[in-house]
């Protein structure tokens, strides 16, 4: 069938600086340049081309410039070109419209429409590169309060696990099939040099990363891939999955061509089998359950580590982590409407869950209310863009926050949003050997790490101009955010005042 | 009571608010004192903050906060502890404390001389500046609190220890975080842990030595100390390692 | 109407006229303790905090006396103030509903220039009822009726409420405040007093220092940073911040720490005021793995940004500073006084020769105690007029 979709983008060739090296050609991993040995000349494929500037960043000479391709619709508001090229492409294929990242539509993004307060006079502001500064972060339960032995000061209550963070990002989810090897080592060992945790996501540990446990969430997913006792042994933190930001309530599929042997090692299924995760894990249909299986990863493992439950923020969010707080987790993660994902439906992406400022803020007050708050730790993700959104989620009450796209984009990644499509030119998401090599991962650690190092150094320069030298003091201190141009009820569920008031 | 004879004064400051102290003290010098004695004195600020005259003052009692601050020229004599904020800014001029000093002790002085016989409080030093003649100097007979020498610039401070025991440890943590300037002597040891990451300890070399005899030998002279005694012990130099601690901090 | 202007229980408009959650203000402290337990006139100490008056601008003081009413030592000294007439009525039938009344009188004051537009203030000594419910005790039922009438619509408000001890305070520098309810004619064991220099805020009785709640009070120079989680944790166990202050938390704190939680003390300053991570990996492993706890469990309650306190229970004084002592705190000592001060000279003004003057560390709680052997001399003690 002819495809009436026109290109998206444009492949500008400076011919006076294009010496036909090739490289492009190379680089591209979806096909769009291409070496016309005849006229010995590079050319493109325009509607293969993703936007994800990977050739422009390699030209040697500086040639190539990729742009959007103007397309000039009749203007409309309504039929806006993207959901033009949709129908269309429904149209050509009968198909559910896969996509990669996290939902990418104009809802409000809150952290845009909060600001941070700083000290003037009346509290001296600490200068945080001479003063002691304090992120450390320990995430799990806390119990209500402490008991001494009567007459000695020695500690009667015994604390659950506790895992300490150095500074409280860490890096979210990604399985080994959704992004490749060299794109995990990157991230365990960036957050090993950091003090901080990444995690595995649904695709099991591979043998070569078990070295770094003590910085390695494990997941326990509903496909529950290459979960045994070795792999619960290894880590510092379980964390159960209910959902994820980008598709609430959908399982999701690893296609069996990206299941290769190593693949197939980690996930221990048959290589070339499609790898299922379902909608909702089978054995639990009902809170009960959930706390059922926490306790039985908590027998599994002695009591020696928390378990996480992670959802995706839905509407009734405060009451769901309510119940999951109560049936035993130490640790709750949401996951809001922008959190990414290496596959997703388009049309649950960016329609189903809600902004992660909004959910975050009703669960840290549901919990409080309930005075449950301290029985578990809370770790916002999706969409978290920088050391600001950092200090502002953590003002709202977040104990950490996970970053996904943010540490891809510290690898490379151009967010170009072709993840399900395997074909990740910058090498992450994918898991072809010629591609994956685009990672090593002693550079990708170094940026990774570099990236959090930043947003520490940032972090503590905001608690010193709030006049604080510990992160604890601005955890669920919404008296240091304000908002701007938001509603009262907006303001009312961030528990925020308006700027200026 | 004001009682005059020839170039000296005495002030009984009972009850004396700090304005009209310090305006009595103004106008001592203009018409001449060149000694001027204050007895009494519980908490009354500023003193010699605005006095440009190589006067001498001495006081009996407990002055207030930012002695000295601004100073540029008299000598100040404590027969008593001195405050938060003593010789503030200073630029020239003396300082000598018989009791103890509060917190920020020579904050971001520029020249001048401040002897505590006893301990100080936090952040002596702190921003501390020399630049061409101007180079202040601090020496504290006693220990120091925490974040002694904070972001120093320039300048020397000396810290003796005289107080403390055999092998007692120096009070102070985080000392010199930030330094990009100046020197730190001291007399005993500071646990490494408590030096700020900019710090570099080294053994004191012949111009130190003779920095450190001449300040000390004023110090025991003007407290009634041996200062061969002192300086038998052994001395750590405190110095920036970098001048430019924060040079790549930042992206561009 | 006695006092002109709006309702009190309007706290937001009338503590703090700019509507920001908490007030800010800067202030002298000082603190005098007998820990053989005499009790000694407070002229003193009034002479003390007057010295500091550059310090405060006149916009709040107070004190608080321990050991000043042996008559009632059994009873709760609630000391209130009324806005009208009406509501001291409601309020003393609320009173009256909820506890045994002993005695009740109206807190003595004399006219004086300073102070203008001053409250009602009375005082009521109470027993609790009989037969609380098991898992409430007497102080907990004080607490809960406290925090019922200082939230109601009516202009009431308690501002005191322990036993054998009571908090003085109003509109003024503090000497002013000494005269108008004539505290030279009460003797304690324990003075504390704060003269406040507020930054945004009108003048209210009710917002001076100290704050108290039972029998512990707290005088505050500073502002504590972290007062919007501070408060959002002390939510979370029943109290309610009403008077929008940064103190008032320190004192709900204390309580909290103290008496519901029952623990020591020095653990207590170690919440309020903790140690460095980096100093609690290098400690022994047992205090290590206390410290670790306290600050896992207790860091919602750790008091961030500059502050110097005198915190003061029955037979405890306590002074204590932030982490990196961003406030100042002296400490005298001669024989058995104990005094506690924004500046030494203070100190030094009514008692010149001590035996001991330092500035404890940041973050390093200075406890005074009664001395085991102390008795809190009663009225047969022979008159002394200023502290030693």
């Amino acid at each position: 069938m002819k495809t009436f979709v026109t290109p998206k983008f444009k492949v500008n060739r400076d011919e006076d600086r294009c010496i036909q090296c090739q490289v492009c050609v190379n680089q591209c991993s979806f096909g769009a340049n291409y070496y016309d040995a005849e006229e010995n000349k590079v050319k493109s494929r325009e509607e293969l081309c993703t936007g994800c500037h990977r050739c422009e960043a390699f030209c040697p000479t500086n040639a190539i410039r990729v742009t959007y391709n103007p397309l000039d619709y009749r203007g409309n508001y309504n039929w806006r070109p993207d959901i033009i090229e949709d129908i269309t492409k429904q149209s050509e294929t009968g198909g559910v419209l896969l996509t990669g990242m996290g939902d990418d539509k104009s809802q409000r993004i809150y952290w845009d429409h909060i600001v941070l307060n700083a000290s003037q006079v009346t509290n001296p502001s600490i200068d945080p590169l001479r003063e002691p500064m304090e992120l450390t972060t320990y995430l799990g339960q806390k119990p209500e309060r402490l008991e001494l032995e009567p007459g000695t000061h020695n500690l009667k209550t015994k604390m659950t696990p506790q895992v300490k963070l150095d500074v409280p990002v860490m890096f979210s989810a990604m399985s080994y099939g959704a992004v490749s090897l060299n794109v995990q080592e990157s991230l365990a060992r960036a957050a090993k040099e950091m003090g901080t945790l990444w995690n595995t996501g649904e695709g099991g540990l591979h043998p070569s990363l078990y070295k770094y446990g003590d910085n390695t969430i494990v997941q326990v997913a509903s496909g529950r891939f290459g979960v045994h006792a070795d792999y619960l042994d290894a880590a510092k933190i379980i964390e159960i999955k209910i959902g994820q930001g980008a598709k609430p309530g959908i399982g999701g599929h690893l296609p069996g061509e990206k299941v290769s042997a190593d693949v197939s090692l980690t996930r221990m299924i048959p290589e070339g089998t499609d790898a299922i995760s379902p909608a909702p894990q089978h054995d639990i249909y009902s809170i009960e359950d959930l706390a059922q299986l926490i306790y039985a990863l908590k027998e599994a493992t002695n009591y020696t580590k928390p378990v996480s439950v992670k959802i995706a923020a839905v509407h009734n969010a405060a009451a769901i982590a309510s119940g999951i707080v109560r049936g035993g987790a130490d640790i709750v993660v949401i996951d809001g409407l922008r959190g990414a994902t290496g596959a997703a439906p388009k049309v649950i992406r960016d329609n189903v869950g809600i902004p992660i400022e909004l959910a975050l803020a009703s669960v840290d007050s549901r919990l409080r209310q309930e005075g449950i708050r301290h029985r578990a730790s809370l770790v916002a993700s999706g969409g978290i863009r920088s050391s600001g959104d950092v200090a502002k989620a953590i003002a709202l009450g977040a104990d950490a926050v996970y970053i996904g796209t943010a540490a891809l984009i510290s690898l490379g990644c151009h967010v170009c949003q072709q993840c399900h499509t395997g074909k990740c030119a910058w090498g992450i998401c994918t898991t072809d050997l010629r591609l994956t090599k685009r990672i090593n991962p002693e550079i990708g650690a170094r940026r990774a790490a570099n990236l959090l190092r930043s947003w520490s150094i940032e972090l503590k320069d905001i608690l010193g101009g709030l006049g604080v030298n510990a992160l604890e003091s601005l955890r669920g201190n919404r008296l240091h955010l304000r908002g701007i141009g938001l509603s009262d009820t907006e303001l009312e569920i961030l528990g925020i005042r308006m700027a200026g008031n | 009571m004001t009682t005059m004879s020839e170039t000296i004064i005495k002030i009984d400051s009972t009850g004396v608010y700090y304005r009209d102290l310090n305006a009595r003290l103004r106008e001592a010098i203009t018409n001449g004192a060149t000694k001027i004695e204050l007895q009494n004195v519980y908490g009354q600020r500023y003193i010699g903050t605005d006095l440009n005259q190589p006067v001498e003052i001495e006081i009996f009692g407990t002055p207030g906060n930012d002695l000295g601050a601004f100073m540029n020229g008299p000598r100040i004599i404590i027969h008593g502890s001195a405050q938060d904020g003593c010789g503030n800014t200073m630029n020239e001029g003396e300082i000598i404390v018989h009791g103890r000093a509060g917190d920020t002790v020579g904050l971001s002085a520029r020249g001048g001389k401040i002897y505590i016989r006893g301990d100080v409080g936090y952040r002596a030093g702190i921003h501390m500046k020399e630049y061409q003649g101007k180079k202040p100097i601090i020496v504290i007979g006693g220990t120091a609190q925490d974040f002694l020498g904070e972001y120093m610039a320039g300048g020397t401070i000396i810290l003796l220890g005289l107080k403390l025991k055999d092998g007692q440890d120096h009070l102070s943590r985080y000392v010199g975080t930030g330094m990009h300037g100046g020197v730190i002597y001291v007399r005993g040891n500071i646990p490494k842990y408590h030096l700020g990451r900019e710090v570099g300890v080294a053994k004191l070399n012949e111009k130190d030595n003779a920095v450190l005899k001449e300040h000390v030998t004023v110090f025991s002279g003007l407290f009634g100390f041996n200062a061969d005694d002192i300086l038998k012990s052994n001395f750590i130099k405190l110095y920036p390692r970098w001048l430019r601690p924060y040079g790549r901090l930042y992206a561009y | 109407m006695l006092f002109e202007g709006k309702s009190m229980k309007n706290l937001m408009s009338i503590n703090n006229t700019y509507n920001d959650d908490k007030v800010i203000d800067a202030c002298s402290i000082f603190g005098a303790m007998d820990r053989s337990g005499r009790r000694f006139s407070g002229e003193g100490v009034f002479k003390a905090v007057a010295n500091m008056h550059d310090r405060g601008n006149g916009l709040g003081g107070g004190f608080a006396a321990y050991g000043l009413y042996p008559e009632h030592a059994d009873n709760y000294a609630l000391h209130l103030m009324y806005l009208s007439i009406k509501s001291k009525l409601e309020t003393e039938e609320f009173l009256r509903e909820h506890f045994n009344v002993v005695w009740q009188e109206e807190v003595p004051s004399r006219k004086t220039a300073a102070i203008t537009n001053p409250p009602l203030v009375w005082r009521y000594f109470v027993d609790v009822p009989q037969g609380l419910p098991e898992n409430q005790s007497a102080d907990d039922y004080v607490v809960a009726r406290v925090m019922e009438i200082n939230t109601s619509d009516n202009d009431s408000f308690v501002f005191s409420s322990g036993k054998n001890m009571a908090v003085f305070k109003g509109v003024g520098y503090p000497e002013e405040i000494a005269e108008y309810f004539k505290l030279e004619q009460y003797k304690a064991y324990i003075w504390t007093a704060h003269g406040r220099f507020p930054t945004n805020t009108v003048a209210w009785w009710g917002g001076a220092h100290p704050f108290s709640i039972l029998d512990w009070t707290v005088v505050h120079n500073g502002e504590i940073s972290s007062y919007g989680i501070n408060r959002r944790y002390l939510e979370q166990f029943g109290y309610k911040c009403t008077m929008y202050t940064d103190t008032e938390v320190i004192a709900y704190a204390v309580d909290l720490l103290l008496r519901k939680h029952n623990l020591p003390l020095e653990i207590v300053a170690r919440v309020l005021a903790a140690p460095f991570w980096d100093e609690i990996e290098r400690m022994p492993e047992k205090e290590r793995n206390l410290m670790r706890a306290i600050r896992q469990t207790y860091g919602s309650l750790l008091l961030n940004g500059p502050f110097a306190v005198v915190i003061a229970h029955s037979g405890e004084m306590i002074g204590l500073t932030d982490r990196i002592r961003l406030r100042p705190l002296t400490v005298g000592e001669k024989d058995d006084m104990l005094y506690l001060s924004s500046e030494e000279s203070a100190i030094r003004l009514i008692s010149p020769d001590l035996d001991n003057a330092w500035s404890p560390m940041g973050g390093e709680p200075v406890i005074g105690k009664l001395k085991p052997d102390a008795q809190i001399h009663l009225e047969d003690e022979k008159e002394e007029i200023v502290s030693r």
